[in-house]
């Protein structure tokens, strides 16, 4: 594992997950490839002796070829779910003219329900206290 | 190599692939069923293997030698979610194929719903921590699909926050197998027990939270079950049977699996604490909410509680019941919300405010739902009794007696979130009223029926049958508390 490689996946991870927390779902989508390419380097550096580099070593000798074939497949799906986002988002957009990741409705509905049935029972109270 | 393993994955993959090229919908439904039918006698023939023969059955994908093969493992544990797994499966995809919903006309409805069922099948049976991640995303990614398959705005909106929450969940896990991988240089279910002994103590801590937060936000536990209330009910109801039934549970297997196999013991007090705000929010959630579907996703995190509580208290007797509960669920849970598919078939919507009285147009209709709803709640004499008096007793027994208040009080809150569909669906006025003419509901939805009815059934059955399954399940906690009976299988094979 080479510093270099260590430092790429810590810059991918945090990049990734500033992305991750925005609103806007397309910054999403550019979000999760950099999370997905930075457990992917992970990996791939996770396969050789530390301070050697991967794939090939120091030696040139090869190094554990298991990594390399979980990442391979690791790629693929990520490939698969970057796509799947984008055509999400478009969608997202071609209905609304936005591309946000909007809060849920049916929870807000029950809040502001509950929020009017409380202001009603203190205007209740309110309303007996002046008849006394 | 053993085919009867391979099957209950192959089969449906096969039957996906050859879906996708016909794209007549009589010929993708019947080669859905043949498919599921293949993997479900392969399943049968697993789990009478395993019991009668008391053995795990191990094998290796295309007979490639240990260290680089796709290994399968069935226990009892995994063949007995395997075999209610596939038969929920097959159950559900009748009840769609009677709801004539607009999602089963697609061309891509079926493939998809068979390369999920090989999804689940493969997490099931996966032998290292790398293919559980795929047949994870396996899953995932054909939930996205169907979840969102009529792309109306709901969907859509609910579809971003489920695929979101998901695909981090998913990069979770990958990111654990690649520490755990770094860390062990072996990602076997089989080896990283003996290898995770030998690291200290603050690495293994933290890639057993990495997991732990990964099959969290799968299994929907409190704090990481936001999503689910919000994503399911938009689904059609057919879909959402199948994601509440299965996709949870798998999270819930995953979990059952790393901390008795990888992570012996180690954070039972975290899972205690979990399990007990997951039951009460779970619930608390439903109540709250005033349409079914709403209510029944919120059980589905309640629920949770439960199981988690039973992976937390440890032990043969708890790990049985842990086990009984989680087999049980699957039909239950998917039973109720074909119920709720018949409600909105008939009268368009099953929110509170638009629907009533229909125990007065359809008698029969309503002890579909009470069945369930019993049994969810833990009444006697359905099966959730037997569950959670297992999972009650065994926590009496290993002194837990707060968690077990709490769990208790749960219970009742879930009796009282039913009675709450039961009022407002079933008793009032009857409302909308029914086209003239028009006696009956099940009549009018005869699949719809047939299928519901087969899986009420078969939770009954698990009541009825509650005696040798719990023999077997008590085998199957015995089986998790001893991990080296899995380990030696494995690696002796």
């Amino acid at each position: 594992m080479s510093a270099a490689l260590v430092l790429l996946v810590a810059v991918l991870f945090g990049t990734g997950t500033y992305l991750v927390m925005n609103r806007s779902l397309t910054r999403i989508v550019l979000g999760v490839a950099l999370l997905g390419n930075g457990v992917n380097v992970l990996i791939v550096a996770a396969s050789s002796r530390s301070g050697d580099a991967p794939i090939v070593g120091r030696s040139g000798a090869p190094t554990d070829s298991v990594p390399q074939a979980l990442v391979l497949t690791a790629i693929v799906i990520g490939f698969a779910i970057v796509s799947f986002l984008v055509a999400l988002a478009w969608r997202n957009w071609t209905i609304d003219g936005n591309d946000s990741v909007e809060d849920d409705v049916e929870d807000r509905r029950v809040a502001r329900e509950q929020a009017a049935l409380d202001a009603g029972r203190s205007d209740v109270a309110h309303h007996e206290d002046v008849e006394r | 190599m053993n085919v009867w393993l391979a099957l209950p994955l192959a089969a449906p993959l096969v039957g996906a692939a050859l879906a996708i090229t016909v794209r007549r919908l009589q010929v993708q439904r019947v080669i859905s069923f043949v498919s599921l039918a293949v993997s479900l006698v392969a399943a049968v023939v697993v789990v009478a293997r395993v019991a009668i023969d008391d053995t795990v059955l191990v094998t290796r994908l295309a007979g490639w030698p240990a260290e680089v093969a796709i290994t399968l493992v069935a226990d009892r544990l995994s063949a007995l979610l395997l075999v209610v797994a596939v038969l929920v499966l097959c159950v559900v995809l009748a009840f769609a194929i009677g709801q004539r919903a607009t999602d089963e006309r697609s061309v891509f409805y079926h493939p998809t719903y068979l390369v999920l069922a090989a999804g689940i099948a493969q997490a099931f049976l996966a032998g290292d921590l790398f293919n559980l991640f795929v047949a994870f995303e396996l899953m995932l990614m054909s939930s996205y699909v169907l979840l969102t398959l009529e792309g109306t705005d709901a969907q859509i909106r609910a579809g971003t926050t489920y695929v979101v929450l998901n695909v981090i969940e998913s990069i979770v896990l990958l990111t654990a197998v690649g520490l755990i991988f770094a860390a062990t240089g072996t990602v076997s279910m089989a080896e990283l027990p003996a290898r995770l002994a030998e690291l200290p103590d603050a690495v293994r801590t933290g890639l057993n939270l990495l997991l732990l937060v990964a099959f969290g936000i799968k299994a929907a536990v409190f704090p990481l079950f936001f999503w689910l209330p919000d994503a399911y009910p938009t689904a059609p109801s057919s879909v959402t049977a199948v994601f509440a039934g299965l996709l949870t549970k798998v999270g819930v297997y995953a979990m059952l699996r790393t901390q008795t196999l990888l992570f012996p013991g180690e954070f039972d007090t975290l899972l205690i604490v979990i399990a007990g705000l997951t039951m009460i929010i779970g619930v608390l959630g439903a109540i709250s909410h005033a349409e079914m579907k709403r209510i029944l996703s919120f059980h589905i995190v309640s629920q949770i509680g439960y199981m988690v509580m039973g992976i937390g208290i440890g032990g043969e007797a708890a790990l049985a019941a842990t086990v009984f509960f989680l087999m049980n669920q699957i039909p239950v849970k998917s039973s109720l919300f074909l119920v709720q598919g018949i409600v909105e078939r008939e009268t368009g919507t099953s929110a509170f405010d638009k629907v009533g009285g229909l125990a007065r147009r359809s008698g029969p209709l309503a002890v579909l739902f009470l069945v369930p709803a019993l049994s969810l709640a833990g009444l006697p004499p359905f099966s959730g009794f037997i569950a959670k008096f297992a999972l009650v007793r065994a926590g009496l027994d290993a002194e837990q007696y707060v968690i077990i208040a709490v769990a208790l009080f749960g219970s009742l809150l879930t009796l009282v979130s039913m009675t709450k569909i039961w009022i407002g669906v079933f008793w009032g006025e009857v409302h909308p009223e029914p086209p003239a003419g028009r006696v009956g509901i099940l009549r009018h939805h005869r699949t719809m029926t047939a299928a519901t009815t087969a899986m009420v059934v078969g939770t009954v059955a698990i009541a009825v049958a509650a005696g040798p399954i719990y023999h077997y399940v008590t085998r199957a906690g015995a089986q998790l508390v001893d991990p080296s009976i899995y380990i030696e299988a494995v690696l002796g094979s």
